[in-house]
């Protein structure tokens, strides 16, 4: 019955007898493993269709659910992340493929009449194959793909004549949005694969129509069909690609089984951060490090010039063979062009490996997105996109915050909240020395001496040299726990460099009273202080202490109004307007912090004493969302993933 | 790939012919397995809302005693709740809408918008106290049962669970039911 079917159906359109041609196709001289990166280049575009397809029945291309949906289908659907994992690495597999396709036809000579045609169909691959990768790469709107996007589209503005508008039809805008991400993914998932097939079927058509075999006629090899001696091979060769690409998704949780599955996928993109670690896919960082040598304004040449001349020399190649020593020339050509795209490669690698601005952006999109997996799982992503997550996330934004706002006098933990000592060029001036400049800036002498290797004798006026910016007020790590307020009742420390000083305060009252009173025939009553008015804070990390304390801190209270005597200068539980020195009801609280960065000078707080602090928000310097974020930043108030990873 | 059985007349057991078939094997389910692979992958992820339950049938908030005619005129009310779809939390979006009467003074009937026969949302006729749905004329009585047995529809309108809460407020658990079908199973 099958067969009559089946009898039937070819008989009415042939595609039995053409099936069979195909698979029991002679081939002259047998078969060879050197046949297989033909079916390889078929099969990886193969399998970059299927994981694709499949992507694609998962992704949303907007600016407010490309990420999300790449997310979803990466951590929330079973083997999304196997998924995404098979087509991210088959897309580099796909160019590695099809060059080692092109080196093989021009090192075999299969370039040579009448293949001609079949060369330049491989070679209009390559393109095609790149354009795939950098459409493809904007399609998870992650900072990465954003910002590396960027320079493709960037190079297309420079394009002579065209450029410009090619640019905007290409973003469908003046800026990436929307439609960028409906525009590449048509590029992506239609036009450029319908051409890369096209292609592919047309090269498999003159593939037939020449031979499939390529051996020379005096080769006393027998011939075979292909079907199953090539078959075979190319079977087991597509397989192994499959294996080394399941190898290259699998190999992080064979290093680290506790990783969040799935390749990278960074913080989502936000156009107001520059994330500088944006690089090309490897197999392109060549063109990128090539077009750092080129000055402003001839960009052209690097990118479009050059590299075109270069694709007519390897075009003409089939003509170039003609000639004697025309073949070797061609090898050496293309060997030469890989290797030099390998070298330049390597360069950019290596200048990055080198660079902090890279490697610490590197960092923080690594900490970024895991924090972004965190932020999701806890609070579901909002209709209006997950970015918002991150930009409300006091985590993310506190140490940005304080960085630009508040290092310039504070430090946090020594460092300006990004984990960098903030340095500064100082001008030596008369009668400053190695010690007095580092005992003004608050540095040990090796320190500063370390940081200026090529001052080795001693300074002289007008020498300039590099030194840490001299830290003007406390050292907020900590703020109003336990541990800091400790260090500000304790006489060794409170005038030091973490507390006062830098400030006017250095040798004010409260340095006074403490280096008076903070003895330690004192010490339980400090403590117990400390510990009161710490608990005023209600910080996060203190709950469970100061509830398990409240009998000291009761204790602690009536001391502070009692023998401490703190209500002599502060306001405490209720308001004296003849206080001098800061609140302390509520000390270190989000409201009580937040009002003191907003007006400092309030005369609730410092009065006119206030030293050199801004009013935050009175100037209009920071909104109320960032004071609240910077507020709940330097009180450790953020969401903490659970422990055991349980979700 | 289909394999090729040995060639009748000739003896199995000859070892070219064995040798064969074995490589004729080797070579389809190598090809099958690597072409196989990725599209089981996808297949699974492609497969992956069937192990997802659907929206929550806790009960919600849909409007006050008050607000239904004293008559027992059914009124429609939109249904507001929270959902996730997909990745995406939404807080108090309308997911559908109820048809709500008064049975005695306190007690709220609560009926599906939804034709049982094909989903379409019926209309109220208030001349005829009776339900009509505009897509294949399912007519229904007031209190959702059948009307007119030629109607195209399996069963009557499906009845939600209904609460009165706070004395005043109607809460109704909203739930989506199979259609077409004699039977009212709730879709999960």
């Amino acid at each position: 019955m099958m067969k009559r079917v089946l009898a039937w159906l070819d008989e009415r359109t042939g595609l039995g007898r053409f099936a069979e041609a195909c698979l029991f196709q002679n081939l002259p001289g047998g078969s060879r493993w050197r046949y297989v990166w033909g079916t390889l280049v078929v099969y990886v575009f193969l399998l970059q269709a299927i994981t694709g397809f499949f992507l694609w029945t998962g992704y949303s291309p907007s600016t407010q659910t490309a990420w999300e949906s790449i997310h979803h289908i990466q951590s929330e659907m079973a083997g999304g992340w196997m998924l995404r994992g098979l087509h991210h690495f088959g897309a580099q597999a796909f160019v590695v493929v099809l060059v080692l396709h092109l080196l093989q036809m021009v090192i075999y000579g299969i370039y040579r009449a009448p293949r001609e045609v079949n060369f330049w169909i491989v070679m209009l691959l390559l393109p095609l194959s790149i354009a795939m990768s950098a459409t493809g790469w904007l399609l998870p709107y992650d900072q990465h793909g954003y910002w590396a996007s960027r320079v493709p589209i960037g190079i297309m503005g420079v394009t002579p004549v065209i450029g410009p508008m090619l640019q905007k039809f290409a973003m469908g805008g003046s800026t990436v949005g929307h439609h960028t991400l409906t525009h590449f993914l048509a590029l992506h998932a239609g036009l450029l694969p319908l051409c890369i097939a096209g292609l592919l079927g047309f090269h498999y058509y003159l593939n037939r129509k020449h031979g499939l075999g390529d051996v020379s006629k005096d080769c006393a090899c027998p011939d075979e069909k292909y079907f199953p001696a090539q078959f075979l091979k190319d079977a087991a060769a597509c397989l192994a690609v499959f294996l080394v690409l399941l190898g290259f998704v699998l190999f992080p949780y064979w290093q680290n089984p506790t990783a969040v599955p799935g390749v990278h996928l960074g913080a989502p993109a936000d156009p107001s951060e520059q994330y500088s670690a944006a690089r090309p896919e490897w197999f392109m960082l060549f063109l990128f490090q090539f077009l750092k040598y080129f000055p402003g304004g001839t960009e052209v040449w690097g990118a479009i010039v050059i590299p075109g001349l270069v694709g007519a020399v390897v075009a003409l190649m089939p003509f170039v063979a003609q000639w004697r020593h025309g073949h070797r020339f061609n090898v050496l050509f293309l060997g030469t062009l890989l290797a030099a795209a390998g070298i330049l490669g390597r360069m950019a690698a290596v200048e990055d490996s080198k660079d902090e601005t890279y490697l610490s952006a590197k960092e923080q999109s690594h900490r970024n997105a895991e924090r972004m997996h965190q932020l999701v799982a806890e609070r579901g992503i909002p209709p209006s996109g997950a970015a918002a997550l991150l930009r409300d996330d006091a985590y993310t934004q506190g140490p940005k915050l304080f960085a630009k706002n508040c290092a310039s006098c504070h430090r946090f933990d020594g460092h300006d909240g990004l984990g960098h000592k903030p340095l500064t060029t100082h001008t030596v001036r008369t009668n400053e020395t190695w010690e007095s400049i580092a005992e003004f800036r608050f540095m040990p002498v090796t320190a500063l001496r370390e940081l200026n290797p090529s001052f080795t004798g001693p300074l002289k006026p007008e020498d300039k040299i590099i030194a840490q910016v001299r830290p003007w007020g406390p050292d907020l790590k900590g703020f109003a726990s336990r541990e800091w307020l400790a260090g500000l009742f304790d006489p060794a420390r409170v005038d030091g460099q973490h507390y006062f000083g830098g400030t006017k305060f250095k040798d004010g009252k409260m340095s006074k009273w403490v280096k008076k009173n903070a003895t330690p025939e004192k010490a339980d009553d400090i403590k117990k202080v400390v510990i009161a008015l710490s608990a005023e804070a209600r910080l996060k990390s203190q709950a469970v202490a100061d509830k398990a304390d409240a009998e000291i801190i009761k204790q602690g209270r009536a001391l502070m109004v009692g023998d401490m005597a703190c209500t002599d200068c502060h306001s405490f539980g209720k308001k004296d307007p003849d206080a001098t020195g800061p609140e302390l009801t509520g000390y270190g609280s989000r409201a009580w912090l937040i009002r003191f960065i907003s007006n400092p000078a309030h005369a609730d707080f410092y009065g006119k004493r206030n030293d050199r602090m801004p009013a935050f928000a009175d100037k209009k310097i920071l909104d109320a969302k960032q004071l609240g974020l910077l507020a709940d930043w330097l009180r450790g108030d953020w969401y903490v993933p659970p422990k055991n990873g349980a979700k | 790939m289909q394999e090729k059985p040995p060639a009748p007349g000739t003896p199995a057991t000859a070892p070219t012919e064995r040798r064969e078939f074995l490589k004729q094997g080797c070579a389809a389910c190598l090809g099958l397995a690597a072409v196989g692979a990725p599209v089981a992958v996808g297949v699974r992820v492609l497969l992956d809302p069937l192990h997802r339950s659907g929206g929550s049938d806790a009960f919600v908030k849909v409007t006050t005693i008050d607000s239904l005619p004293e008559d027992g005129t059914p009124v429609q009310f939109p249904v507001l709740a929270d959902k996730r779809d997909a990745w995406t939390k939404f807080t108090q979006v309308p997911v559908g809408a109820v048809f709500l009467q008064r049975q005695g003074a306190r007690q709220p009937l609560a009926l599906s918008v939804v034709c049982p026969h094909a989903g379409c949302f019926v209309d109220y006729l208030e001349d005829q106290e009776s339900f009509l749905c505009p897509c294949h004329n399912s007519f229904f009585k007031k209190d959702g049962s059948l009307k007119d047995e030629q109607s195209p529809s399996p069963r009557r309108l499906d009845t939600l669970d209904v609460e009165v809460r706070n004395k005043t407020e109607v809460w109704v658990r909203f739930q989506d039911f199979q259609l077409g079908i004699t039977e009212k199973i709730p879709i999960a």
